[in-house]
């Protein structure tokens, strides 16, 4: 299934491109709406990294779906010999890596716009946009499902996601923050472990409820 | 409305009036918020009534999924409407409290933001609940992110003794003076019966609802 997903992403490449467009649309956003002070769009950096990520992860995961209910292609992966535990790692996989891309190129494109040169280094800020990422997809590969299917499934994503992640972004943005102007309180390692935390059990609550939401 | 209802909610009125009365003029004054320490004879059950409603929400979506009996539905729908009327009175009991205390109407504190993530998840149930038009399929994909909403209860509950936390931590029984734990008592036990009262008269709501839409 995650090849399926893979194999789907990289034929429909544009949806990657598209999604990148729109975060870094709201990047340049935030900018303004920063007011072009350069002291606060560099504090607010890891802020408008995480906000623009999550703006754009409700068309990357709602388009997800909408490919599987416009040709009834769901109903066909239902009859396939796997468990719908595997449709949903698969789903959530695939969805992880537009996201983790988006991310990868959010983050030179706010260290550049911004200002805020990550003074923990690369990695630990990767991690972060690995495990925050992580975060956004297990739930939203959820909810995407449960809307797909429902009348106004654009306006009920982002209503049932943006509440549950809420944990999640703000553990994101204060681990982002600590790797952009330095981990002085010594946070990082508490933040990341929540970020883990959060995974273990939105990942396992979609694995254990996926089939209920796709077979009935 | 059936009796037994309207007895249950006429005791809660009466004990509510009662617990509030010994609350503002019999109880002592609290040595140091003074008089307006005497909002905790509301919030307090307020608030524990609107985390056993959204935990009565939960045991009602596991009993769907296990069970698919239409009495755990009418459950769900009782209690997030009941929840989200409660959880509003507990917002605005808190920010009653919070600008004569904390000098601000509402502060991003892990308790006050929790709440808010409560209350917004179930309130995105509500309005899948109204998208989605098959009884069965709303009665799944509502027990489904029920079940996820839920998730963050307990740590609405444990995150004043978990992190630092402007919101103070629970008041043990024997902390507090025996003329100020009989208000609160009987308060608690008037909000948990008014709550009783609408999660019923909703649960029958519902019930009369779902006849409806399962005959036509």
């Amino acid at each position: 299934m995650v090849r399926k997903e893979l194999l789907h992403l990289w034929r429909a490449r544009s949806r990657v491109v598209a999604t990148f467009a729109f975060a870094f649309a709201t990047l340049l956003l935030f900018s303004f709406a920063g007011g072009l002070n350069a002291d606060l769009l560099r504090a607010n950096a890891a802020g408008y990294l995480w906000v623009g990520l999550l703006l754009a992860s409700t068309l990357s995961l709602g388009e997800s779906f909408r490919v599987e209910t416009a040709h009834d292609s769901l109903e066909m992966l239902l009859l396939l010999p796997v468990r719908p535990t595997a449709i949903f790692v698969g789903k959530a996989v695939g969805n992880l890596v537009v996201l983790l891309l988006v991310g990868v190129v959010m983050v030179p494109a706010a260290v550049v716009l911004f200002d805020a040169t990550p003074r923990e280094g690369l990695a630990p800020l990767l991690l972060t946009v690995l495990l925050g990422t992580a975060s956004i997809s297990a739930p939203g590969t959820m909810h995407a499902a449960l809307s797909a299917r429902a009348r106004s499934r654009d306006l009920l994503l982002p209503l049932l996601l943006f509440p549950l992640v809420v944990p999640c972004v703000i553990a994101a943005v204060q681990a982002s923050r600590a790797c952009f102007t330095g981990d002085v309180m010594d946070e990082l390692g508490a933040w990341l472990r929540v970020l883990v935390g959060f995974n273990v059990v939105h990942w396992s609550l979609g694995a254990l409820l996926f089939a209920r939401v796709v077979e009935d | 409305m059936k009796r037994w209802e309207s007895w249950v909610g006429l005791l809660g009125l009466v004990l509510v009036l009662v617990g509030s009365y010994m609350g503002l003029f019999v109880a002592p004054r609290e040595r140091f918020m003074g008089d307006v320490q005497r909002i905790m004879y509301i919030h307090v059950p307020t608030a524990q009534v609107t985390l056993l409603i959204f935990t009565a929400t939960f045991v009602g979506a596991v009993g769907w999924l296990w069970k698919q009996a239409w009495k755990w539905d009418h459950l769900v729908e009782g209690s997030i409407h009941t929840g989200l009327l409660f959880g509003a009175l507990l917002a605005v009991q808190g920010a009653v409290w919070a600008k004569p205390t904390w000098g601000v109407w509402w502060t991003w504190d892990p308790r006050l933001t929790s709440v808010a993530v409560m209350v917004l998840s179930f309130l995105g149930i509500l309005a899948l609940r109204s998208f989605v038009d098959d009884p069965v399929k709303r009665a799944t994909w509502s027990a489904t992110a029920s079940v996820i909403a839920w998730v963050n209860i307990p740590f609405v509950y444990l995150c004043v003794r978990w992190m630092a936390s402007l919101h103070q931590t629970q008041t043990q029984s024997h902390q507090m003076d025996p003329a100020m734990k009989l208000p609160l008592n009987l308060s608690s036990i008037a909000v948990l019966l008014i709550a009783i009262h609408f999660v019923a008269v909703r649960w029958r709501i519902a019930a009369r609802q779902r006849a409806r839409e399962l005959a036509e």
